[in-house]
């Protein structure tokens, strides 16, 4: 919705004054919408996990393969990277473009922890044999997992890019709406995560 | 590995085709590509193009060059089209027609995949891309650059599924490519993977323009303009880009899981361990069912605003239009699993598909009505427009009458795959989606070009078109309750060759009709100082798009409209709306960029390197992708002015047309 007053006069057909649209006004919305979309993705992951969640072909289950300890201390890295994040964010309000970098470096180091972590695991099961090949149940668990961690991967990608643009350019309106949408970004995979570690791996050692 | 292996992959000397008629196409269209090169570089075209319209982020233009790719790839599926209707009519009694299965089988899947992702698709995007600004009163969409992106994707995964044509093969799977016959054991050649990376090139560019006309929708409207103050078609484009963000993720995420069988060897949809290729069906019909209804809402639109318009009276219960958009947009997700009720689902699950699938007939029937109520008793006038409105009345009940037919499981169980189903959603898609987009062209060419498209031979194409499609289909349906079923290359049954003849006369009528439209826009563009439109507004029109010029500016309104009513234009001529001649400022504008050429293009690299197991190209390629974009996002030069001396300047040229008209 347009924010300008609406002339009560029926007679107005036109705005004298040119209607002032900020730069990026729409950006906030326009990625949601992306989110919801993304968010749809990982939906149809989780239904096809559910769907081929049993099928272990004679293969190893979730029992045979998770360590939740890990699985733990990997959650544990992504949450706290979503409190650093929320610090950045707040260095940003109050126009701290030093602290907001501090914050930002130190939330790429627990999203790469996070990473290192999975891919430790990932490695791991390939290793003992539990390949994505080897069953539904595994290409499944593979692709579901794995798509979250592009995810993360594309995010410390992006996270960097902001840090270049936050030394070079400062706080401009412009990066923190990219810093607004990146938060959006990070805190929805972690959103993402808690479905992960919930359905996958929870439920999947009972 | 060898060396050429590595450099190469699998692309080798085999990959081109050594079928005469794909070679003589091969020479044709490198023929007329030379020629075209030739023209452009001759007349020095190449700096206009680049500026004026590859790089541009303006909607109208965006949306102009959708309409061209539609254009060029309905040549090239309708080729397909009547190809195959060549075939089935000639292929009885021992003979093997004039096509080999593996060609036949790749025509069939082409012309699918082709007519609703390169064809419909472009062609409903860039009518909304061109009109909705303008019917908002907005200067452009919200996300201008990204805008131009979406444009290019399309056009990317056009020319992946255009390069199969001459290098490789396409799919022999049918456009949707079910599993096991899409995996890698059935299908092991290049022609499915043509097919995903096509698709996922494009359907990128489909989910952001759905994105940003979504926002601009929501965001960008004229003060005044209320939600329920909307015009009808803008809220067919905001109920279809809805369906677009809310399904096209699926189809990303089938295919992907696709590709992964294909490429990784998972077991998503295999026959063995554990994998279940029902799962395939049921998602990718998830996108496909609300895909046609992305397909036919906005055309809902477009008949409501020529019925309106060409009736000279006010749309006929404009809210309950509105409320059966919104439902047929919810109830289209709850309905998909009527394209497979002979999946065994069991009886209760097919009844509830069964029932919520004849529901949709009801806002779907409410929308016949209202434009009939909206007719009766109006002034009509049969311009093109509005008979291909009438054409598309008469036309999509019949094919929604006999879909509400195949939502009925145990019918359905009788027709299923069978060519009634092929002559009810070809019924449908012409007869709503095509006729719907020929009255839009008919209707909105004035405002995009300034003249007007010539009537004669608009209704020489309208008339090919409409007996065409039922001297084409009308076999079909009789073939179906026979029990033919679809994709037949050969026939033994002799009694059936007639129909089989008859539909392929039907297809040369369409073809008539297709030329004729060809024949149409160059008459019109011959004769366009006779055709000419100076009002900005030659049908009476009534929603804001007409009451700028025609074409409209770069900047669309000079000053921003406040709309009072749902027919806001029509408001303002009845109220002695005077134009502003004074008081013009400058004008915010996005500028251009050629970064979704150059990001398009490394799409493409990568689409078919990934195709032809090029593995350092795609990576390469992929690698350009993500530093070309972190690259881009450094340019801050990404606006401009358009200053006040050159507004006045157009404005008054406009005052000087409109005064010419009076005197």
């Amino acid at each position: 919705m347009s924010t300008i007053i609406l002339p009560k006069d029926r007679a107005t057909f036109h705005l004298t004054e040119e209607p002032h649209h900020p730069e990026g006004h729409s950006t906030m919305l326009g990625f949601w919408i992306y989110l919801m979309s993304d968010c749809l993705m990982f939906a149809v992951l989780f239904a096809v996990f559910a769907v081929l969640g049993n099928n272990f072909a004679a293969g190893p289950g979730p029992k045979d393969l998770f360590d939740l300890e890990l699985v733990a201390l990997n959650t544990a890295m992504l949450l706290f990277s979503s409190i650093t994040y929320g610090f950045a964010m707040l260095a940003m309000v109050k126009n701290n473009s030093r602290q907001v970098l501090i914050w930002l470096g130190i939330t790429g180091l627990f999203g790469l922890a996070f990473l290192a972590i999975e891919l430790y695991e990932f490695h791991h099961l390939i290793h003992i044999g539990a390949t994505p090949q080897r069953s539904a149940f595994l290409s499944a668990f593979f692709t579901l997992v794995g798509t979250h961690g592009l995810h993360v991967t594309f995010g410390l990608i992006w996270l960097v890019t902001l840090m270049v643009q936050v030394s070079k350019r400062g706080l401009t309106a412009a990066n923190q709406r990219r810093l607004g949408c990146l938060s959006l970004f990070w805190h929805f995979l972690d959103v993402i995560w808690i479905g992960v570690f919930t359905f996958v791996y929870l439920l999947g050692m009972i | 590995m060898t060396l050429t292996e590595f450099i190469f992959g699998r692309l080798d000397w085999n990959a081109i085709p050594y079928d005469p008629i794909v070679q003589l196409t091969f020479v044709a269209v490198a023929l007329g590509g030379i020629a075209l090169v030739g023209a452009l570089t001759y007349f020095k075209l190449w700096g206009y193009l680049w500026n004026e319209w590859f790089t541009s982020v303006d909607h109208k233009k965006i949306g102009i060059m959708y309409m061209i790719l539609g254009l060029v790839m309905l040549l090239r599926g309708f080729a397909d089209a009547i190809m195959m209707r060549i075939q089935q009519a000639i292929a009885f009694n021992g003979s093997e027609g004039y096509l080999n299965a593996h060609h036949y089988d790749q025509i069939f899947t082409a012309h699918g995949v082709i007519m609703i992702f390169f064809v419909a698709m472009p062609w409903v995007t860039g009518l909304m891309n061109y009109v909705v600004p303008l019917q908002i009163g907005a200067r452009d969409v919200s996300f201008p650059f990204l805008n131009n992106f979406s444009f290019w994707m399309t056009t990317g995964g056009a020319i992946i599924t255009m390069i199969s044509l001459f290098i490789g093969e396409y799919g022999q799977t049918g456009w949707l490519a079910f599993p096991p016959l899409s995996g890698i054991g059935a299908s092991p050649y290049v022609g499915v993977d043509y097919y995903i990376w096509g698709l996922q090139v494009a359907g990128v560019g489909t989910t952001l323009s759905g994105i940003n006309l979504l926002v601009t929708i929501i965001k960008m409207r004229a003060p005044g303009m209320t939600m329920m103050k909307m015009p009808i078609f803008t809220w067919t484009s905001l109920c279809t880009n809805v369906l677009i963000v809310a399904s096209f993720p699926v189809l990303t995420v089938v295919l992907v899981l696709l590709s992964l069988d294909r490429y990784v060897g998972t077991n998503f949809f295999t026959n063995d361990l554990g994998g279940n290729p029902m799962m395939y069906v049921n998602l990718i019909w998830i996108w496909g069912h609300p895909e046609v209804y992305i397909l036919i809402l906005p055309l809902f639109g477009v008949f409501s605003e020529v019925v309106s318009t060409f009736t000279g009276k006010r749309l006929f219960g404009y809210t309950s239009m509105v409320y059966a958009t919104v439902v047929i947009t919810v109830l289209s997700y709850l309905v998909w699993l009527h394209h497979f009720f002979t999946m065994g689902s069991g009886a209760s699950v097919n009844s509830f598909f069964g029932i919520t699938t004849m529901i949709i007939s009801i806002p779907t029937g409410a929308k016949i009505f209202n434009w009939l109520f909206t007719m009766y008793k109006g002034r009509i006038r049969f311009e093109l427009p509005m008979m291909w409105t009438v054409a598309f009345m008469l036309t999509f009940t019949v094919g929604g009458m006999t879909g509400v037919l195949l939502a009925v499981p145990p019918a359905d169980f009788v027709l299923h795959n069978s060519l009634f189903l092929i002559a009810h959603f070809h019924n449908v898609i012409i007869g709503g989606v095509v006729f719907g987009l020929f009255a839009a062209i008919n209707f909105w060419w004035p405002k995009a070009f300034g003249f007007r498209l010539d009537p004669f031979w608009g209704k020489v194409s309208f008339w090919g078109w409409v007996v065409g499609y039922w001297v084409a289909f009308t076999p079909l349906y009789v073939l179906g309750l026979m029990g033919v079923t679809r994709r037949m290359r050969v026939f033994d049954d002799p009694s059936l060759q007639i129909w089989f003849q008859i539909a392929a006369v039907g297809a040369f009528i369409v073809a008539i009709g297709i030329g004729a439209f060809l024949i149409q826009i160059a008459v019109s563009i011959w004769k366009r100082d006779q055709l000419r439109d100076f009002t900005g507004d030659p049908w009476g029109g009534r929603t804001l798009e007409w009451a700028t010029s025609s074409p409209p500016p770069d900047y669309n309104f000079a000053f921003t409209p406040v709309a009072h009513d749902v027919d806001a234009w029509h408001d303002m001529k009845a109220r002695n709306y005077q134009r502003p001649t004074t008081g013009f400022a400058e004008i915010h504008m996005p500028r251009g960029t050629g970064a979704g050429v150059i990001l398009s293009v490394l799409a493409v690299i990568c689409g078919f390197a990934l195709v032809w197991y090029i593995w350092w190209l795609a990576a390469l390629s992929f690698i350009g992708i993500v530093g070309y974009s972190i690259y881009h996002t450094f340019d801050n030069d990404r606006d401009y002015y358009i200053p006040v001396d050159e507004v006045i300047e157009t404005e008054r040229k406009r005052e000087a047309q409109l005064a010419s008209l009076k005197a």
